[in-house]
């Protein structure tokens, strides 16, 4: 079977469990697409030789009542994987191989997937274009020299580029959605709570999130289906009824109630975001939702309240990096100049901006002017949603204020940079779930998303509206396979 | 020239024609009792090889995630509830951030704005009568781990076996004014939580240490001179050796016309001096902020009642009931209760020496003879080489005359050596005092005879020479001749 690649998940594990495709095939099909796309550069650590040998012992034994039979992936390189190196993308966990697995990781192995290696990402998880990456920025499969996104980028690059079915990433302002927007697939940041984050590398406890990165809606439901769980092991995890995303995945939303937000009509925003905006409200409508103009009226503030709260939390939960246990260490004087050495080169200079935000914010003297006004902003945030849920069972912004942009074209302008986030960070602060799914291109044939906020624990709402709009959007993306020739 | 003091016990120190007060507040460190750690499962057990109670929690490994202990809540809540303090139903824990080799997160988890206790109050026995000393806090934290220096000329080793182990963090309020005071309320605390069960109070394995908050202030002052801090001072004598330099030394500043400095001190045991560590300018910044990785914790009436009704009978309470039950008084009630092993054995021998019982000899056999063997071998009283039961049998034997006194102690040296069964002692070495009237006639009888001069002398009216009759009579029963009966028959025969 020629083009086991182009195929969807659902296809993939349809084809496996009527046993038209071996998962050795299928590895070995990705595996080798995979070790052709290095310029991609979307892997910090393959494993495909393991890779290939679980699928053969799959193969041998075949548990075809799993969700995701002998399926092959890769994984967003913040999951921490036994006995494989785990870097966060960064120098200071360069020699880093957890002797434990992260329980969204573990879930999936749980259900037959077989994992192929360990995808880029920003620093830390702190970016929005997978260029803090101590391995390097990653190219998007849409265009040369194009970012991927970020924070995961190289999970976004992976997906579009078909180097994997399907694939994990996370979430703190963004991460998944951004990316997603910028490649042309589909990616879900679930409700806070929803899936544990235990041996995920923390970067702000109180707003990181996994969620599931595909090429449809319907690969997206299926895997988010497996990742989330009630997990004791984190305390911030949530017990609620989890539904059977995929099989109760439904294009009927008739009547669904979609909020319009006004506040996101930002300043200087791209003719081209209006007009996707406005497309999709058509598509919805036509779809049978009725479209009800809302208002958050603190939208304005969610960006700064994002880069004071996220780096707080980053500031503190980077602390252990201190060359002391594991990881990298530079060699000092004493021990505060070897944690002085370690730190200032073994992280890099977004990390470093990003814990002297969080070191400062959190100082005596301007905790409440900050961090504290930051979280009663954070709860007024958090209001304007629940207001607005009165009204409707859902909002629909775009994802993301542009398409992507040139490698190398905001790197010296942070504030630029953090602007990507303006669309996604109030999910976050909010704790909701949120989808971004492809739905159209700009005038160079970049793909543009847009996104789906829900109720918290709402996840099945947005994906219906998601699936739905998806068959009326019908989107293709335009892969080239550039870097192959 | 200082003027006497009034109060006896007040502590105070005179300089010139001034007197100072001193003003002590104590911060606690108690060591929960529990088998594993606060946010992880790890072991806690005291004397381990390093670094083999370690999780990976505990060793801040990326990923990993704090989950509270609910044991160690219930330890805090059931501590505050022995100090009649006021219990939070909602408490948060908080990161105290700080760089250490030895604290892996890099951060504490401790309770920085909305701790699990509230305030409470402790009552001291002093000689002069009871004092009161106010509790402004109790809240739940982290210990570190331990930084060993002298192992390596070079290196600095780690041991993460107490890293994430549980600490209740004890506040006074500045109410104590000696170190007397001091040294009541520590073993008070150490009482109340001995009964609990919340805390060992094991000062050695370092179960129970404290910073100590010393100032001093012109006699009659309301107002508060400027506190040091002495960190983390580990028995009770070097608090007191501790503030009595420090109270000095702030005297000698102020006499001097200096100003104190507020600053953290340390301890120097060995020259017998407090140090400065670091000043107020150069305090860290610990940039406490609510854990997210936690929720605020939120216990509810329900729980916390379940732990009220299940609280022991408490050292104040015990002390009473001793008092009004077996009419001790407040003086040796309080030595029976200050330790929960103690008024254990005590209540033992009582319920053993059954109905017929004589609760002050039984008093004076366990605070003399048996706390001066449980001192002179260095042991616990749950470690007494005597059991409680045995020691009842010893004080029957005496309550019923069946041995004297002076036999009993011969009887207890035995008993030593392996908690012998004293009935059985007696019997084997045949120490059953003679109370048969007609043997003990007899007997003196025949000492009247051989000693026909003496006891004219006597009836003459040298009346000392009594003394040597019983003497006489005792010798000849081998000191088994019950001592009343020899009293008693000689004055009737020698009249």
């Amino acid at each position: 079977m020629s083009d086991i690649t182009k195929q969807s998940l659902s296809e993939l594990v349809e084809n496996i469990k009527s046993k038209k495709l071996s998962s050795s095939e299928v590895t070995k099909a990705f595996v080798e697409r995979s070790d052709k796309s290095k310029e991609l550069n979307a892997y910090i650590t393959e494993d495909y030789a393991n890779a290939l040998n679980k699928a053969k012992i799959f193969d041998e034994k075949p548990d075809l009542n799993l969700k995701l039979p002998g399926i092959p992936m890769a994984v967003k390189d913040l999951f921490c994987t036994r006995d494989l190196r785990t870097t966060a993308g960064s120098k200071i966990l360069n020699n880093f191989v957890p002797t434990y697995e992260s329980t969204v990781t573990q879930s999936i192995w749980n259900e037959g997937a077989i994992l192929m290696g360990k995808l880029n990402c920003d620093e830390f998880a702190m970016g929005s274009s997978n260029e803090t990456s101590f391995f390097g920025s990653v190219q998007n499969p849409i265009d040369k020299n194009l970012v991927p996104g970020g924070s995961s980028g190289g999970s976004s690059s992976a997906v579009a580029a078909q180097l994997t079915p399907i694939t994990i990433g996370t979430d703190t302002g963004g991460s998944i959605r951004q990316p997603a927007s910028f490649t042309g697939t589909v990616g879900l940041k679930p409700t806070y709570g929803s899936c544990s984050r235990y041996g995920i590398v923390a970067f702000a406890s109180s707003l990181d999130q996994a969620g599931p990165m595909a090429q449809n809606v319907r690969d997206c439901a299926l895997l988010h289906e497996v990742i989330s769980t009630y997990d004791e092991k984190d305390s911030t995890s949530i017990e609620f009824k989890r539904n059977e995303y995929s099989k109760e995945l439904t294009k009927d939303i008739k009547g669904k109630k979609i909020g319009i937000p006004k506040e996101y009509r930002v300043d200087g925003m791209p003719k081209e975001i209006e007009d996707l905006w406005k497309k999709g409200i058509e598509y919805a409508k036509d779809c049978g939702a009725e479209i009800i103009d809302i208002s958050l009226p603190h939208t304005n503030y969610a960006l700064p309240t994002y880069y004071i709260v996220a780096p707080a939390e980053a500031s503190s939960n980077l602390a252990r990096y201190d060359g002391v246990k594991y990881g990298f260490r530079a060699e000092g004087e004493n021990l505060i100049d070897m944690y002085e050495k370690t730190r200032s080169e073994g992280f890099g200079a977004e990390v470093q901006r990003r814990i002297m935000i969080g070191t400062y914010v959190l100082s005596s003297g301007y905790y409440d002017a900050y961090y504290l006004k930051a979280q009663k902003v954070r709860k007024l945030i958090k209001n304007d949603f629940d207001d607005a849920y009165k009204k409707v069972d859902a909002i629909l912004t775009p994802s993301t204020p542009s398409s992507a942009f040139k490698i190398g074209e905001k790197t010296n302008d942070p504030v630029s940079m953090y602007l990507n986030d303006i669309f996604t960070v109030p999910v976050n602060l909010a704790g909701l779930p949120g989808i971004s799914i492809p739905a159209g291109h700009d005038a160079k044939g970049y793909p543009l998303g847009l996104q789906i906020i829900g109720k918290a624990f709402d996840e099945q709402n947005i994906l219906n509206i998601a699936y739905a709009m998806e068959e009326k959007i019908n989107f293709k993306n335009n892969i080239t396979d550039w870097w192959l020739k | 020239m200082a003027k006497v003091s009034e109060n006896k016990s007040e502590y105070l120190i005179n300089r010139r024609d001034n007197q100072y007060e001193v003003v002590i507040g104590l911060e606690v460190h108690a060591q929960v009792t529990s088998q594993s750690k606060l946010f992880s499962t790890s072991a806690t057990k005291f004397g381990a090889e390093p670094n083999t109670q370690v999780s990976l929690v505990d060793a801040a490994f990326p990923g990993m995630l704090p989950v509270i202990n609910e044991y160690c809540v219930k330890q805090a809540i059931k501590t505050g509830i022995g100090l009649k303090a006021k219990i939070n139903k909602r408490s948060v824990f908080d990161r105290k951030n700080y760089f250490y080799a030895d604290l892996p997160q890099g951060y504490q988890i401790s309770q920085f704005k909305d701790p699990i206790v509230g305030e409470g109050k402790v009552i001291l026995d002093m000689p002069d009568g009871q004092k009161e000393v106010g509790i402004e806090r109790l809240h739940l934290e982290q210990d570190a781990g331990k930084s060993i220096h002298d192992l390596d000329p070079k290196s600095t080793f780690v041991d993460l076996n107490r890293s994430g182990v549980a600490l209740m963090e004890i506040v006074s309020k500045p109410d104590l004014r000696s170190p007397d005071e001091v040294n009541a309320y520590i073993k008070k605390l150490r009482s109340i939580m001995r009964y609990l069960g919340t805390c060992d109070g094991n000062m050695q394995e370092g179960s129970l240490r404290a910073d100590v908050n010393v100032s001093v202030r012109k006699k009659g002052s309301k107002e508060f001179g400027t506190r040091c801090e002495i960190k983390n001072v580990n028995s009770i004598k070097f608090m007191q050796m501790a503030i009595e330099y420090e109270a000095n030394r702030q005297v000698d500043l102020i006499e001097d016309g200096q100003k104190i400095d507020q600053e953290t001190r340390l301890f120097d045991t060995k020259k017998n001096e407090t140090r400065s560590m670091r000043s107020k300018e150069d305090a860290h910044d610990y940039r406490y902020f609510p854990d997210p990785d936690l929720l605020p914790l939120e216990v509810s009436d329900e729980f916390i009642n379940e732990l009220k009704n299940n609280i022991p009978e408490l050292p104040d309470d015990k002390k009473k009931r001793f008092i009004d039950e077996f009419k001790l008084s407040p003086y040796e009630a309080t030595i029976l209760v200050s330790d929960i092993d103690t008024a254990n054995y005590f209540e033992e021998v009582v319920t053993k020496m059954g109905k017929n019982k004589d609760m002050k000899l039984a008093v004076n056999w366990i605070t003399g003879e048996l706390f001066a063997v449980l001192n002179n071998k260095n042991l616990e009283i749950s470690k007494s080489p005597v059991s409680a039961k045995n020691l009842a049998i010893l004080v029957n034997l005496i309550k019923n005359g069946t041995i004297s006194g002076k036999i009993a102690k011969t009887v207890f040296e035995l008993m030593l050596n392996g908690d012998k069964d004293p009935q059985k002692i007696v019997e084997e070495k045949g120490l059953k005092q003679q109370s048969d009237p007609k043997a003990i006639e007899a007997l003196i009888d025949k000492i009247i005879n051989d000693n026909r001069e003496k006891a004219i002398e006597y009836k003459q009216g040298k009346e000392k020479l009594f003394g040597f009759f019983v003497g006489q009579a005792m010798k000849a029963s081998g000191g088994k001749a019950n001592p009343q009966l020899i009293n008693e028959i000689l004055k009737k025969k020698l009249q």
